[in-house]
């Protein structure tokens, strides 16, 4: 199927983009781990106040990283007019966005679930929480990214929508923080947690129905 | 895919303000197949808003716009059209080929292969340059290879001759006079006079209202 076809090459095209702007796109990564490995330095020498952080701090940082990243998902394609080319294509855009999405996540969010638990280790966080902190960064660092999505597509005709961005995205974000790092929090003293990976589990399967529609409608917008 | 002797691309009173400043009202025009239309004017008349109402990037203020006899979103008008505007629409990090692959895999497959086209646009041999090597003609000319590449009946080009030399614009002018030779149609603003005689042109002059 042709509409199968166009998805696949976008996301080809965007993962061989990020490999040729490796530089570029290591940068969220590298704000990740300097901002996780600073705070041990600024708090001291004391392993249960860390201990006690880890999973806040970790998920913030997982945050603004995303955050970080946001812009770069549709700016270069708005100011090449490789966006104009997409709005032209006769398949629905809201499915070239998707594979947008999934090429940003892959480059951006992937990498983050690779180093946290390494950074949590850093952190001391308990054993027995590691595998919940990993749930939590592969259900929501797919969230972050799509809800994020809607928010750069309303702001990329924005000449400074830097600030508009984080404004419009963070009030989305901070249930996803609540409930991550709600649940790392819980796994660490031993609590069940099925109630916050649910919810997660639930809102990722929500935006991945709900954020493509939204999101090619205001790419539509800003091209205006 | 509509039968390319039928169509035809009409406009209808068509209206545009752009900052509460009319440029154009009551735009009537039709463009059939073989047919070139030229859009003439000032800059800041309007010529490429009229375009990119026409590709449907804005909403146009008033009129009406269709293909084949629909309006142009309930019809085949976008497997029908291809657009080259002021941005290239290229990536600079991807090779020629790259791109062209991406924007055949966006539209359907045209007259003719990738080899081809750009043999046609004199690039054949920089398929893996990466396109930030290439000078601002060669880019120019890799867009207008887009358009050989994917199925298209109507092109709109806006100012396809920038940045090109005098052989680059001759190429151009023989591409698009082949094109219509073939029943396609092209709508086109420039500031250079296309100077091939035996054209079925219409001009449209817009001139800037105060």
């Amino acid at each position: 199927m042709p509409i199968i076809q166009a998805f696949w090459a976008i996301i080809r095209r965007d993962l061989l983009l990020a490999f040729r702007r490796r530089a570029e796109m290591a940068n969220p990564l590298f704000f990740f781990v300097l901002v996780v490995t600073l705070f041990p330095l600024a708090v001291g020498a004391q392993p249960n106040l860390l201990r006690a952080m880890a999973p806040g701090v970790i998920w913030v940082s997982a945050l603004l990283a995303a955050l970080l990243s946001l812009d770069s998902l549709f700016r270069s394609d708005f100011d090449d007019g490789s966006l104009e080319q997409m709005l032209l294509s006769p398949h629905a855009l809201s499915v070239l966005v998707l594979g947008k999405i999934i090429a940003h996540w892959l480059v951006t969010g992937l990498p983050l679930l690779l180093v946290a638990p390494l950074l949590a280790v850093f952190l001391g966080l308990p054993e027995q929480a590691m595998g919940t902190l990993w749930l939590t960064l592969i259900l929501a660092t797919p969230l972050l990214s799509l809800i994020g999505a809607i928010g750069v597509a309303l702001t990329v005709g924005l000449r400074r929508g830097g600030m508009l961005l984080s404004l419009l995205v963070l009030p989305l974000y901070v249930p996803v923080l609540i409930f991550a790092s709600g649940a790392v929090d819980r796994a660490a003293s031993g609590l069940p947690v099925d109630a916050q990976l649910n919810i997660l589990t639930a809102m990722l399967l929500s935006a991945l129905v709900l954020v493509p529609l939204p999101t090619a409608a205001a790419l539509k917008m800003s091209v205006n | 895919m509509e039968n390319s002797q039928h169509a035809t691309l009409q406009v209808s009173e068509l209206s545009c303000f752009r900052d509460e400043r009319l440029l154009f009202s009551a735009l009537d025009f039709s463009v059939n197949a073989g047919q070139v239309l030229l859009l003439e004017g000032a800059n800041g008349s309007g010529k490429t808003s009229l375009l990119r109402i026409l590709c449907g990037f804005r909403e146009a203020d008033a009129g009406q716009i269709y293909w084949c006899g629909n309006k142009i979103s309930e019809s085949s008008y976008f497997q029908d059209m291809a657009y080259v505007g002021h941005a290239d629409g290229t990536k600079k990090e991807l090779t020629v080929l790259e791109n062209l692959n991406f924007a055949l895999a966006l539209g359907a497959p045209g007259k003719y292969s990738i080899e081809q086209a750009l043999d046609k646009v004199m690039l054949a041999g920089f398929d893996d340059n990466p396109v930030h090597t290439l000078s601002a003609g060669q880019k120019r000319r890799l867009s207008l290879a887009r358009l050989l590449i994917t199925h298209n009946l109507l092109w709109i080009l806006d100012e396809p001759f920038t940045s090109l030399d005098r052989q680059g614009i001759k190429l151009i002018e023989s591409l698009i006079a082949a094109h219509i030779e073939q029943g396609g149609m092209a709508v086109l603003t420039s500031h250079h006079d296309l100077s091939m005689a035996d054209l079925n042109l219409q001009r449209i002059h817009l001139q800037a209202c105060q």
